[in-house]
This record gives structure tokens, C-alpha cells and sequence, in this order.
């Protein structure tokens, strides 16, 4: 099953000095709110961030039902919002793999991929031994699972003590951590290029297309990246 | 409201779920030396950060009604808290949401 001292371990990076912790929390107090302002009970809020756990998904969701959109506009557009999960999924659990580990395990395993607990595993994983790197990482994906549902509870009850400018605030945390965390992992030519050039693609493609940005600037950025990458090591 | 709200619920948490399961079954080819797997990471990343470019230039929900010069410069600031604080990511953030609540409730 799961190696219990190495869960424990992953489960506890959410105290160091770069968790996500803090961003997390302020992302899902103001989504909880949110979803009360919407009509949602507390039930249906949980129920939300325990099975979606990614944050653009689940503001478009609730925009969605504010509008009225049908069902499968829903399901297009949060597909497209969080297709950017799947490069992510890729380029981790690679890292992950064992043979001794059952396969069922990464299916569910996967759930946890997030912005937040794959940051810490990106930069945790040489320091856990490979046998058990997916029990560290379930330990740290339910930690991060785990501040999100408290967070978003105690935003839905918390609701209407929130006004619009601590919403704002709320709102900010989130995007200032994830830009310091780009800066931070700009290490390399191809890193810095990858990073650079995704902000201004993604931002040009919007133009174009405001649904399918992300993934186009993405795409072209990441690809574009590591050609240039490769070249200037050769 | 005319949908379910416990449909629209799981649409999202499937449409969620299918790139992370559609990722695990890639990765299974996937060797962590190979060059494909130095490509994705380059498109992690980049999808990240054009992610993030949107969030801040063309936001949805509360951030859409802050001026986006105030956006910029509560960015800007915390930028450099974070480089000047030796790449400590508690004061940024905290900084971050402080600084632009108080410069809203000033301008707007």
C-alpha cells in the first residue's frame, strides 16, 4: 500500500519555507466565498474542490452557472483551462515510476497534480529515493488537497465578513507566488526561454483566440524553447 | 439557475481528471533522460506561465474590476521583495494581498 514514514514526509513539506500553503489557502477562502455567493451549500463546495483541485477550473465553473451555460460549454471550457495538467502530468511522473508500485496507485496518484504539490515535488524529488517518491507524493498531494477543501470551507463561511477589497487581495496571492515561482525556476536558458516566451504567446494568442490561449502560447513557447535550448547546448 | 449543480460539479472534476489520467498513461513510454520528456517540461512550464500571463493581464472574477496598472505594480513590488528577501515566498504573497486590497479600497 502506501509506505507510511515516507507519506508522512511529503505530507510535511506543506510547512517549509516555500509551500504553497499560504497561496493555496487565500485562493480557496476566496473561491469558497465565491461559491457561496453563487448558491452552492457547503456540501456542494467541498464536494468541488475535493474532486476538481484546480483553481482556473473551478472559477470558470462558477461563472458558468452564474451565466447559465450548458453542460458540455462547462465541460469544453474547463478542459481547456486544465489541459495545461497534462504537459504537467508528463513531465513528473516519469520520476515517479517503480516497478514495485501497482499501477492503480499513479491513476489515482495523479489526482494530486496541481500547480502547487508539483512545484514541491519538482524540486524534492532527487532527495526521496525512487522506490518510494509516489508514496512521498501522495503525502504531499493530500496535504495540498487537504488546505484546499479547509479553505474553501472556511471561505464559505466566512462569506459575508469579506468585502470586495479583501476579495481582491485574496485574488492576488495566488497569481504573486506562482510569479515568483517562475522567476525562481528560470535556471537555464531553456527554462528562462520557456517562461518568457509562454507569458508573451500566451498573452498574443488571446487576440486570436481567448479559449484556446493557454494551450496555443503553450505550446508554440514550450516547443519553440526547447528547440533553442537544445541548439545553444550543442 | 437552470443546470444541476451537482452535474455541472462532476463535468468539471471529468474534464479536470481526463489530462491528468490522458498524462499518466503518456508517461508510462516516457523515459526521464529521453529528449521528448525535457520537451514536455519546457511545455509545462510555458503553459504555466501563459496561464499566469492571462490571470494577471486579462483576470477573471474580482481580480477584472482592478485597474490593471494597480495589478502591475502590486506584482512589480512583490517581485522584488521576493528577489531582495533572498527568494523567501512568504512575504511576497502575504505582501501581495495586503498591498493591493488597501490600494483598491484607496482608487476604486
Amino acid at each position: 500500500m502506501i509506505n507510511t514514514k515516507y507519506f508522512i514526509k511529503g505530507f510535511f513539506c506543506i510547512k517549509s519555507a516555500n509551500s504553497p500553503a499560504i497561496a493555496l489557502f487565500a485562493s480557496f477562502v476566496a473561491i469558497g466565498a465565491l461559491f457561496k455567493s453563487i448558491g452552492l451549500n457547503i456540501q456542494e463546495s467541498i464536494f468541488s474542490t475535493f474532486l476538481t483541485y484546480a483553481l482556473p477550473g473551478s472559477l470558470i465553473m462558477a461563472e458558468s452557472l452564474i451565466v447559465g451555460a450548458s453542460l458540455l460549454n462547462i465541460f469544453l471550457a474547463v478542459w481547456l483551462v486544465n489541459a495545461r495538467l497534462y504537459p504537467m502530468t508528463v513531465s513528473l511522473f516519469p520520476l515517479l515510476t517503480h516497478k514495485s508500485q501497482p499501477r492503480l496507485k499513479y491513476y489515482l496518484a495523479c489526482h494530486f497534480i496541481a500547480v502547487s504539490a508539483w512545484l514541491i515535488m519538482k524540486e524534492n524529488y532527487r532527495s526521496i529515493e525512487r522506490k518510494y517518491r509516489l508514496d512521498y507524493w501522495i503525502g504531499v498531494g493530500a496535504a495540498n488537497l487537504s488546505v484546499a477543501i479547509s479553505a474553501t470551507a472556511f471561505g464559505f463561511f466566512i462569506a459575508d465578513y469579506l468585502n470586495k477589497d479583501m476579495m481582491v487581495g485574496l485574488a492576488i496571492v495566488n497569481p504573486v507566488y506562482f510569479t515568483c515561482v517562475m522567476v525562481g525556476a528560470m535556471k537555464t536558458i531553456q527554462m528562462s526561454l520557456a517562461i518568457i516566451l509562454g507569458s508573451i504567446l500566451g498573452i498574443l494568442f488571446y487576440f486570436i483566440s481567448p479559449e484556446w490561449c493557454i494551450l496555443f502560447g503553450g505550446f508554440s513557447a514550450g516547443t519553440l524553447a526547447f528547440f533553442i535550448g537544445e541548439l545553444n547546448d550543442n | 439557475m437552470t443546470i444541476n449543480i451537482v452535474l455541472t460539479i462532476l463535468a468539471t472534476s471529468i474534464a479536470t481528471y481526463i489530462s491528468r489520467f490522458l498524462g499518466v498513461i503518456t508517461s508510462k513510454k516516457i523515459k526521464e533522460t529521453s529528449k521528448i520528456f525535457k520537451w514536455f517540461n519546457c511545455l509545462a512550464y510555458s503553459t504555466l506561465s501563459a496561464l499566469l500571463a492571462r490571470i494577471i493581464i486579462f483576470p477573471a472574477g474580482a481580480l477584472a474590476d482592478v485597474d490593471y496598472l494597480i495589478r502591475f505594480i502590486v506584482i512589480f513590488i512583490c517581485l522584488i521583495v521576493f528577489i531582495k528577501s533572498k527568494r523567501n515566498f512568504v512575504y511576497p504573497t502575504v505582501l501581495g494581498g495586503v498591498l493591493l486590497a488597501f490600494l483598491n479600497t484607496i482608487f476604486n
